[in-house]
């Protein structure tokens, strides 16, 4: 295939285009009423391209990208699970995506329905009292979800609550969305299996405690077993337990978070409800929170009149508005028409196959690869390196060798408890044939690095680009096609 | 078992139970407390095939009604052409993550590069972001980027001629946060340039956000303000409609250092709020304060042009609570969708879409005037929404509007009314939707 | 192994400092370059800026890092090294001889709190 590597810009010629607008009828040369100083000097310099370019353009583009739909993609914590065409399908039905967000209430009763039916159904499969569907993704239900916390301690006058526990082995957007929600971060250290370290935590837990945040099972894939001691510790101190989602994926049919004493948690759509990545978004993270929270949950809201009629509705005592409207309901519209694909029946043997899946690799691998933790795994696990460290290939040659084989790499260098951290999450829509392809070839690699290091640290070798230049790229940033051009003279 | 999104056979998951060396699955939830364990089955619907689902969302569809719309607020009902949908719907887009592997994503890292310049080219500021959840957050994020900007400062001042819901999360980034805001009020329907003036002089201000155009439609004139603060070193942000941009004084040419805003007016469907994407751009000196993914070009190995996220040791995933956003996911598909629909349109069709949409609004401006049921509130120069006084009971109007399937202008208050008028808006709607509110008149 | 300077004092946050007169020259280590990586950028203060013994006064970039300066002494910043602005990387080459501000001290003897080479490269054995 020929290499394709024009950007837009390259493709214009003045006078093309790629629009079609009706006649203009009015006559009424409205921009000559605002003064010219107001108007806009230098032109935009927008491509001036045929439709057919810009068609051309982007599909080429799209040939460079490996998505779910092109093959295997274990990306440990992102859990990239196969996304239904139907649903892609249903949320662009006109009569959902013509509605104004301001439209009047009495005409969006189907959308309104479907937010409030999701928001039960994601209550119940967490074990929680109600959900706001506002938050726009993960790390903004993170924070939507701290702000609850923190709103609640304030609205008990207990305002010097203002500490957030975080274990050290936690996704890098606990922290900073803890920093944004203005709560101080502590961290509690692990034990060696990624658990919290309940000693460690104990003496942690004072008055100036405002919750704690985890993820069970933990970013080790490992599930935390003291958990009701930990609840019971931190509630006792007078925290609130914060539940982030992105683990979620496994507890499908065994475990609800508001079981384990989670007050709030947040849900990640695009992983555990299978809508798309979308490269990295939009995305959707619903925030669920137990009874006594209900009424800090962000505004707007979503709520059922006694006539069985919808209204949208803010409450005095909520944290304030986090979103301009309902958040994203396309993506919404995605998830709730694959619980109702699965239904009872089904979803509750998501959480069992995704950590049947993930225990199957590890246990077929952990003779190449060093397992520094053993035992039962859930959704994913992770391998410290290659077990033979004698080669010098490292992590990165695997994970860069791994795409010459047609395969996405696995998260790596996340958890940082280990060096060589490379976290497989293969999830429940991958069959036992995909994942036997994928374990030939991590073994294959690793023959490879025995034999013949080098290819494996030159990889990748048959990529459309191979290894980039990331240090130049950040000390003298190009981010557009004016700098680009600029930088050529 | 099996499912049509789960294939596992009976007899495979039987060879992957011996492999692990467990003798059923629920051997592999031996470690969870049992008291923890969910025995019972989801209160939630049984399966639905493809059929039932269709029906099921269809029939919810019947109870919205689409409709024709003249309201705004902030979200507008642009056209957008055929190809752009079609081209969202390519998966190697949709179903792929973030670009962590630019190997093997170097077509989202180029649209996404190609999105920055597209921005940057509206905006006339030199570095753009791989785009935020929406314009609200991505003027809260504005905030925090000008407070961190100025290190030792903590107070911002914005307007309160931004939309309200932009100025409500604002309000509750900056609560939380604990960042010092300050409303300037209006005045005559535009902000309050001396009282921005005022607070200027305390010598504590780390930014000042206005909006073009503003919550009434109104293209403010900010002559003059930019040295103003910049006198007293703060940061000068815009929260600006991007479509308009082609056409209004943009933010590089008031000289602002960052802007911000809502990309739906860039085609996106109404999507009854979402998804869309907020935009962040700025001048040089701000860039590593700026949130977000940022990709920038680099070669390869080889020598060839290539794209790579960069500045990521500014993001979460690294700096963890000394990071200066939380945001990770962005709204990648969203900047895919601006890219397609502003390579359709190109330099002259975002000049003709804003032409009609100017034209088509002083039409309807015109006839309402003529009427002599609405009045102008403000004498204001706008472009595609606008405000006005009227005589006639709102409400009546908008139900007798909604009846004929028509969305009027929003209520402002008890009798002023908020109309957006686009180029999906024909001349016989407009004549349809004033003759309509004056009907019970004649 | 890193290389250590006789004759400086340390911070254990990897800064160094050489006080000559009231006015102290503040670096990185060589240590810490090495453990950052090629540097991309230094966000540096301004001059005029009062700086506070263990507390932050910028940042060091590197591609996938990050990591704050800690001021390991008290006072204004007098000067700054613009020669940063351009060659971040110079840090790499000589993180002794590329310094990256200096600060009058308002209280000289808060040096004591710092380190010696010999205690400093301890820690950077641990």
């Amino acid at each position: 295939m020929k290499t394709y590597d024009k950007l837009i810009f390259e493709l214009s010629k003045p006078g093309r285009k790629g629009y079609s607008l009706p006649e203009n009828e009015y006559k009424t040369d409205g921009l000559s009423s605002i003064p010219k100083d107001l108007l806009r000097k230098e032109v935009a310099d927008l491509p001036e391209v045929s439709e057919l370019d810009v068609v051309r353009h982007f599909t080429n583009l799209s040939s460079k990208n490996f998505g779910v739909d092109t093959g295997f993609y274990p990306l440990g914590s992102c859990t990239m699970k196969y996304n239904p065409k139907i649903n892609e399908e249903l949320s662009a039905l006109p009569s959902f995506t013509n509605l104004h967000p301001l439209q009047s209430e009495k005409t969006v009763q189907g959308a309104l329905e479907l937010y409030w039916n999701l928001q039960e159904m994601l209550s119940n499969i967490a074990g929680l009292a109600e959900f706001t569907l506002n938050p726009y993704a993960g790390a903004h239900g993170e924070l939507t979800g701290l702000m609850v916390m923190r709103q609640y301690h304030i609205s008990r006058g207990d305002e010097k609550r203002k500490k957030v526990i975080v274990p050290n082995s936690a996704h890098g957007t606990n922290p900073a969305s803890a920093m944004v929600a203005g709560l101080e971060v502590v961290e509690v250290k692990s034990k060696p299996n990624g658990s919290i370290d309940v000693e460690d935590l104990k003496p942690l837990l004072d008055d100036s405690v405002a919750g704690i945040m985890m993820t069970n099972p933990n970013t080790l894939g490992m599930f935390e077993t003291e958990i009701m001691e930990i609840a019971n510790l931190v509630h006792n101190a007078g925290g609130l337990l914060y539940y982030d989602g992105a683990n979620l994926n496994p507890l499908l049919g065994k475990v609800r978070p508001g079981d384990m004493g989670f007050d709030i948690m947040h849900i990640n759509l695009h992983k555990t409800f299978s809508t798309p990545h979308g490269g990295g978004g939009p995305g959707s993270g619903p925030v669920g929170v137990a009874k006594h929270l209900v009424d800090f949950l962000p505004n707007p809201r979503v709520v059922k009149n006694e006539d069985g009629s919808f209204s949208i509705k803010s409450e005095d005592q909520s944290l304030g508005n986090i979103s301009s409207f309902l958040g994203n309901f396309g993506v919404m519209m995605k998830a709730y028409a694959y619980i109702l694909s699965l239904g009872k029946e089904n979803i509750k043997n998501v959480g069992p196959l995704a950590t049947l899946n993930a225990n199957y690799i590890k246990e077929s691998l952990k003779d190449d690869y060093l397992l520094p933790i053993e035992g039962v795994c859930k959704h994913e696990f992770v391998f410290d390196g290659l077990k033979d460290k004698s080669t010098g290939v490292t992590t990165l040659n695997v994970a860069k060798r791994l795409l010459d084989y047609g395969f996405h790499a696995p998260t790596i260098y996340f958890p940082l408890l280990f060096h060589e951290s490379m976290m497989i999450e293969p999830t429940e829509t991958e069959s036992k044939e995909t994942l036997d392809e994928f374990i030939d070839v991590m073994h294959t690699v690793a023959k490879e690095a025995r034999e013949n290091p080098e290819v494996v640290k030159s990889a990748p070798l048959t990529t459309i680009v191979r290894k980039l230049d990331e240090t130049s790229a950040a000390k003298n940033p190009i981010l557009s096609y004016r700098s680009l051009k600029a930088n050529a003279k | 078992m099996s499912d049509k999104y789960m294939p596992h056979t009976n007899e495979e998951i039987q060879e992957m139970l011996e492999k692990i060396g467990v003798e059923s699955i629920n051997d592999l939830y031996k470690d969870v407390p049992e008291e923890v364990i969910f025995t019972e089955e989801y209160d939630i619907p049984s399966s639905m095939s493809e059929i039932e689902l269709r029906r099921h969302f269809e029939e919810l569809g019947k109870k919205n009604k689409t409709l024709t719309v003249f309201s705004g607020g902030g979200v507008y009902d642009h056209y957008s052409p055929s190809v752009v949908s079609h081209l969202l719907q390519r998966s190697e887009f949709y179903t792929a993550y973030t670009p962590y592997q630019p190997e093997i994503s170097q077509g989202t890292l180029q649209y996404i590069f190609e999105y920055q310049s597209m921005i940057s080219e509206l905006t006339g500021l030199e570095a753009t972001n791989a785009s935020m959840y929406d314009g609200a957050t991505s003027a809260a994020e504005v905030i925090f980027m000008m407070v961190a900007s100025s290190k030792k400062r903590n107070r911002v001042l914005i307007s309160s001629t931004i939309h309200q819901r932009v100025v409500d999360v604002i309000k509750t980034y900056a609560k939380f946060h604990g960042i010092e805001l300050t409303i300037i009020p209006e005045k005559n329907g535009v902000t309050d340039l001396e009282a921005i003036d005022e607070e200027l002089q305390k010598d504590d201000v780390a930014g000042v956000l206005v909006p073009t155009p503003n919550k009434y439609g109104i293209i403010e004139d900010y002559s003059g303000l930019a040295d103003k603060i910049h006198s007293k070193k703060g940061y000068f942000g815009i929260y600006a409609d991007p479509s308009t941009l082609a056409v209004l004084r943009t933010p590089a040419e008031w000289n602002a250092d960052v802007a911000c805003g809502d990309g739906q007016s860039l085609g996106m469907p109404l999507n009854f709020g979402g998804p869309y994407l907020g935009f962040i751009s700025c001048s040089k000196t701000m860039i590593r304060k700026m949130p977000g993914r940022v990709v920038g070009a680099t070669k390869d190995a080889d020598g060839k042009r290539a794209y790579v996220l960069t500045l990521q040791a500014r993001e979460q995933h690294i700096r963890r609570e000394k990071a200066t956003s939380n945001i990770c996911s962005n709204q990648s598909l969203m900047a895919l969708y601006a890219t397609v629909y502003l390579s359709l349109l190109g330099k002259k069709g975002l000049e003709e879409v804003n032409t009609m949409c100017c034209d088509g609004a002083h039409y309807l401006y015109n006839l309402l005037l003529a009427s002599g049921k609405f009045k102008a509130v403000f004498d204001k120069p706008f472009l595609k929404e606008f405000l006005v006084e009227t005589s006639l009971d709102m409400e009546k109007v908008n139900q007798r509007l909604l009846d004929n399937g028509i969305q009027g202008g929003l209520k402002v208050g008890e009798n002023k009314v908020l109309f957006a008028v686009t180029e999906k808006r024909t001349k016989e709607e407009i004549e349809t939707l004033v003759n309509l509110m004056l009907e019970e008149e004649k | 192994m890193s290389k250590i300077l006789e004759d400086l004092r340390y911070a254990d946050s990897h800064e160094w400092v050489k006080l000559e007169g009231d006015i102290a020259t503040i670096g990185i280590t060589d240590y810490a370059q090495h453990a950052l990586g090629s540097i991309v950028y230094v966000d540096m203060p301004e001059v005029g800026d009062e700086v506070t013994q263990g507390e932050d006064f910028g940042a060091v970039e590197s591609v996938k890092a990050a990591s704050d300066l800690i001021s390991p002494v008290s006072g204004e910043v007098v000067e700054i090294n613009e020669a940063l602005e351009d060659e971040p990387e110079l840090v790499n080459q000589d993180a002794f001889e590329n310094w990256i501000m200096k600060v009058k001290v308002s209280d000289p003897s808060e040096i004591d709190n710092l380190l010696d080479a010999a205690a400093y490269a301890k820690i950077c054995e641990e």
